[in-house]
């Protein structure tokens, strides 16, 4: 029986929490890219995690869809979910304001968790982990193998996000909007097209967030809002609107979360990311690698 | 909704006046006045919610902790203690105003989302000291033992008693309230709202004055805590979720931010949903509330108090 | 009474102010003597605005100092300088759109009666005086500015014109000594211009400093004791109108190329 060091055991903790981070990182990232093409935060930026991974039991468990297939589907339904959302409650508000927006996409958030709870009920669910259970020894911690799952499919989602925004049309065209909507629909850029294609992207990575990390900490109903408070955390830590900023507001966020739980207190696990949005929104509300003229300036 | 008239005020109170015997009279309904307590409780905070978000322009989605805060300082210092409930109230009121200012100060320096956020996370964390911090609190399980409200011997120990006395309360804020609205301090909550760089240039202190209104809000809904606390005599932390903050939010967006009476239209209809309507429909609850509070942004802004208004814009022109 | 009717009312002092690498102002050296109507004139982006900003605490500039009746005000923030006795009005329209032009008056009250928010609660007779006080004294300034038929419009109806009339109606309400007017003639027609001109004259005839920004020539001319004149946040002349419009170095400022 192997005996864990502290060195171990401090690694242990620092693995979970980048681990725990590439999730935050996963939302910060679906939050970025609805702010930056339409400055409104989303609420229910969670509740895609959250939807992605009960969909994803039941097409995987319920259905008994191989994971092959039950990962598209999943993804394609929760896009649409996303599609669904600008579509009912952003693009229908006549006179926005930044509270209405606010309220519109709590609103949201309410009615899928209360659609998630309806459809799947209360209870946690499970799924099975891609490459089994049997823990591997990594450096003197005990890693389970969903965990490079998990952080392989961060790397994964943000080399496939920068080819998307650097090399696609498409991608430079939702650049476009972010710098500037009034230019970009002079160039003949549909700035409502973007809207909906950058809710259907945050839905999509939030998708394949819920997808990976359920058979970690399992999912239920309710599992969106926290997500969505400690990604919004990881967004602004990074500095809102700043994707390199997504991914390392996340893995810190996740490290001080796991840290912090490990050596202070287990009870207070998800009050540390809290604490942590709250002191960056008081003293660097941009955050790393904000830019605090350009965080003034922006509309909201 | 500025010029409150005494018609109102006066008919106002005559409902809270005849209502428990109304409800006494007609045969199903006698345990409206039991909701209506809870109606009452939620009126104290969306009251002060009002002035916050609808004359002041600030937003809060984490004043469930206030409320729950009023409600743990009542319960531990009576139950644990002994201690007089009414001091304890007051207690419960001084702890509530100085979180709110520590809290609020920075806060209130963040704007729109950054706010919404920050008293989101801020309600959270309130909300998972309840629930750890078992020796204060009795953590998850809650704690009850918790004494009823009484005055010089006269005790509130009915439910047409509390109700009174809850209502009570409502209206006494509710008058406070409407004197703040149409005096030099509301002109600068509005004023606030509409410009900030102008208010500042006249000389309005615009942060003293976004803190003083959370305080304020704080304080209300502290206050029905305490009332919460006595008359169910017991308390458990998932009273004061999340969920509740957003629950505050839907009162407030039904009724009308703009007007107090919204904030007590909002919250008794969302109490009558929570208690009776969807009492047996429990799995639709969710998305009900979600529902509302969607169309309600979409199509009502102003809320229900809203509608006379709305109705004069489209058919006041002829 | 006393012979403060020569002393500065307001010295700015070498005030320099960077945005980042942008110097936006660089020591500007004025004084503006009580009582008197002074203007700040400049081409485009000469800087006047930010002058403006720096003199009423909304920025704090980055070195030098403005002081007002001898005190530095550069560390107080906006709404204490309001409290001090400096007003202003603002190059785009700054009026509570959310109230009536009698309310936008009375909150300009603000700094001189106010009632505690206890007070107001519970609304004490001492509340209830100051509120038909401030209402009283509102009045007085719409009748003076003559918006006083219109007292209960939303702000927002107004024309243009009347509008700047509302806000300059506003900053007297504080009873400023020094007023700070920031292109009260922009935007209006020939008629409107007149009015906001003889108002001018008008607010200087009861005893109060007037220091505006403005691009209408004429005004300028009309209204100014002295000018002081701007370019690329520097100060290069001063003095009476007549030595300011033959000034060669302001004439190039104006001609030699745009900013």
């Amino acid at each position: 029986m192997e005996m864990i060091t502290p060195a171990g055991q401090l690694f242990q903790y620092f693995i979970t929490g980048i681990t725990v981070g590439s999730i935050y990182a996963m939302v910060a990232v679906g939050f970025n890219i609805i702010y930056n093409v339409t400055e409104i935060i989303n609420f229910a930026q969670g509740e895609f995690v959250m939807l992605g991974g009960l969909t994803m039991i039941s097409f995987h468990v319920g259905l008994g869809l191989p994971l092959i297939a039950a990962f598209p589907a999943t993804i394609i339904i929760v896009t649409l979910v996303g599609m669904l959302l600008d579509r009912m409650a952003i693009s229908p508000i006549r006179q926005p304001t930044v509270l209405s927006l606010i309220i519109a996409t709590i609103a949201a958030s309410i009615l899928l968790k209360g659609t998630a709870m309806f459809i799947w009920g209360k209870d946690p669910y499970d799924l099975p982990a891609f490459s089994g259970r049997n823990p591997i020894n990594f450096f003197g911690a005990v890693i389970q193998p969903q965990y490079f799952w998990v952080i392989g499919f961060l790397i994964i989602t943000v080399i496939v996000l920068t080819l998307f925004f650097e090399k696609t049309i498409l991608g430079k065209a939702m650049s476009a909007c972010a710098d500037n909507p009034d230019a970009a629909s002079l160039v003949g850029i549909n700035v409502k097209q973007m809207i909906l294609l950058s809710f259907a992207l945050s839905a999509a990575i939030g998708a394949v967030a819920g997808i990976v990390v359920t058979p970690i900490s399992l999912m239920e109903y309710d599992r969106g809002a926290m997500l969505a408070v400690k990604g919004f955390g990881a967004a602004v830590l990074g500095g809102l609107g700043s994707f390199p900023g997504a991914v390392i507001g996340g893995l810190i966020l996740g490290a001080i979360e796991s840290l912090g739980a490990g050596l202070i207190s287990s009870g207070y696990k998800d009050a540390f990311a809290l604490i942590v949005l709250m002191f960056v929104l008081f003293y660097k509300p941009s955050g790393i690698f904000g830019d605090i003229e350009v965080s003034r300036i922006k509309r909201f | 909704m500025l010029k409150i008239g005494k018609l109102p005020i006066f008919t106002f109170a005559f409902l809270i006046v005849i209502f428990p015997w109304v409800a006494s009279q007609i045969s199903g309904i006698e345990h409206y006045t039991d909701i209506m307590i809870f109606a009452g409780i939620y009126s104290l905070i969306t009251i002060g919610l009002s002035l916050l978000m609808g004359y002041a322009g600030q937003i809060s989605v984490g004043h469930a902790a206030f409320y729950g805060i009023g409600a743990y300082v009542s319960g531990i210092l009576t139950a644990r203690y002994g201690l007089n409930p009414w001091i304890c109230m007051l207690a419960g009121v001084s702890v509530t105003g100085a979180v709110a200012l520590i809290v609020g100060a920075p806060c209130l320096k963040l704007k729109g989302h950054y706010l919404a956020m920050a008293t989101l996370a801020f309600g959270i964390i309130i909300f998972i000291i309840f629930n750890e911090e078992t020796a204060w609190t009795g953590g998850p399980d809650g704690m009850s033992g918790i004494p009823g409200l009484s005055i010089f011997g006269f005790e509130f120990d009915s439910v047409e008693k509390y109700f009174y006395l809850v209502w009570g309360f409502v209206f006494a804020a509710f008058i406070f309230s409407v004197n703040i609205i149409q005096s030099g301090a509301g002109r600068a909550l509005r004023a606030i709202h509409s410009s900030e760089t102008a208010a500042n240039a006249m000389g309005v202190n615009v942060s003293g004055y976004k803190i003083l209104v959370f305080v304020y809000s704080a304080v209300l809904a502290s206050l029905a805590g305490s009332l919460y606390a006595h008359y169910l005599n017991f308390i458990n932390p998932a009273t004061f979720d999340l969920f509740f903050s957003i629950k505050l939010l839907i009162m407030i967006a039904l009724g009308g931010m703009h007007s107090l009476w919204g904030a007590v239209i909002g919250a008794g209809i969302i109490t009558f949903l929570n208690y009776e309507w969807l009492h047996y429909f429990e799995e639709f609850e969710v998305i009900v509330y979600g529902a509302i509070l969607l169309v309600v942004v979409i199509f009502l802004p102003d809320g229900l108090a809203g509608i006379p208004d709305m109705l004069k814009k489209r058919f006041g022109k002829h | 009474m006393n012979d403060i009717s020569n002393e500065n009312i307001l010295e700015v002092d070498k005030v320099v102010k960077a945005f980042g690498g942008l110097m936006a102002l660089f020591k500007p050296d004025f004084s503006v003597k009580k009582g008197i109507i002074k203007a700040i004139i400049g081409p485009n982006g000469a800087g006047k605005t930010t002058l403006f900003n720096v003199i009423t605490g909304f920025y704090a500039p980055t070195a030098g100092t403005v002081r007002f009746k001898g005190q530095p005000i550069s560390s107080l923030k906006t709404h204490e300088i309001a409290d001090r006795g400096i007003s202003r009005t603002f190059q785009t329209i700054e009026l509570f759109g959310n109230m009536s032009v009698l309310e936008n008056v009375m909150l300009g009250c603000h700094t001189r009666v106010r009632a505690s928010f206890m007070a107001a609660g519970f609304c004490l007779p001492g509340a209830r005086r100051k509120e038909k006080e401030i209402q009283e004294r509102a009045m007085k300034i719409l009748r003076f500015i003559g918006l006083a038929d219109k007292c209960n419009d939303p702000a927002g109806s107004l024309p243009l014109g009347e509008q700047k009339i509302l806000e300059i109606g506003r900053a007297l309400a504080s009873e400023p000594e020094l007023v700070c007017l920031d292109e009260p003639a922009a935007g209006l027609n020939e008629t409107e211009t007149h009015v906001a001109s003889s108002l001018i004259k008008a607010i200087n005839a009861k005893g109060v400093t007037v220091l505006l920004v403005e691009h209408d020539m004429k005004v300028v001319m009309n209204v100014s004791d002295e000018i002081v004149v701007l370019n690329y946040g520097q100060k290069i002349a001063e003095g009476a109108p007549q030595e300011i419009r033959n000034n060669p170095k302001v004439i190039e400022a104006y001609l030699g190329g745009g900013t």
